[in-house]
């Protein structure tokens, strides 16, 4: 199963990419997604606490199951305004 | 072509067509609207005692329009007479440049005024956008609030500071 991961912000700085194509086993979860992701870039793993995740442009829980071809986006704590 | 009422993107912020187009977004509406109240923020030369050159804002734009559209909503249910207009910006931004303008519109000042707080409390607590400060010597990504839109205890004091 593929999907692509978006990254913004510091955590797009830390990881070096926008954008990553990931493979994930069936069944995983949006939760499964970041713990990979932050074992490839360990400079991740700090936001654990403190990410947001979105799948095809719509905030999630970290127990959402993804499907093949999702957009799963982490975001670090946001400062708009 | 009227302008949208919601939008993230790179292009500097026209308030005057915003409120144009807010007040003639709904049938019956402009005549009966008897209070305006605009919020633009508007980039500082200074933050936590750094002279501060000049931001770069950026967005996950479709999801931060999807929140814009949750903010509308949920503001119309606290007060069904008021209505929202949200701007943001994307891109460099120099000292001065507005960031971000929240428009509402009411037939009365006291929902507007609400509104418009709001609209921008709950905007800094759950729109994807972050801004990068470069300043004398370096730069830092600002990182502020969890990104939760189910978090009830951020809405609640949003609704608290737009009622204060």
């Amino acid at each position: 199963m593929r999907v692509t991961v978006r990254l913004f912000a510091r955590l797009r700085d830390l990881a070096g990419a926008a954008e990553l194509i990931r493979d994930v086993p069936p069944g995983s979860t949006v939760g499964r997604v970041w713990t990979d992701l932050a074992g490839e870039f360990p400079a991740l793993a700090p936001y654990g606490r403190s990410v947001s995740a979105a799948v095809n442009a719509d905030y999630t829980r970290m127990d959402r199951a993804v499907a093949d071809g999702d957009e799963v986006a982490f975001l670090p704590p946001v400062s708009g305004g | 072509m009227p302008v949208a009422l919601l939008a993230v993107g790179a292009d500097a912020i026209d308030v005057g067509a915003l409120a144009a187009a807010l007040t003639g977004a709904a049938p019956g509406s402009g005549p009966s609207d008897g209070a305006l109240v605009t919020f633009l923020g508007v980039v500082r030369d200074h933050n936590q005692g750094r002279r501060v050159e000049h931001l770069e804002y950026e967005a996950y734009e479709p999801l931060a329009l999807r929140v814009f559209e949750r903010i509308v909503t949920e503001a119309a249910g606290r007060w069904p007479s008021a209505r929202l207009a949200l701007h943001h910006r994307v891109g460099r931004l120099a000292i001065g440049e507005t960031s971000v303008a929240v428009v509402a519109a009411s037939p009365h000042r006291a929902e507007a005024f609400a509104a418009c707080r709001y609209g921008i409390e709950r905007l800094k607590q759950i729109a994807p956008i972050w801004k990068r400060e470069f300043f004398e010597g370096g730069d830092v990504w600002i990182e502020g609030a969890v990104a939760d839109p189910d978090d009830e205890t951020a809405r609640e004091e949003a609704y608290r500071r737009a009622c204060a």
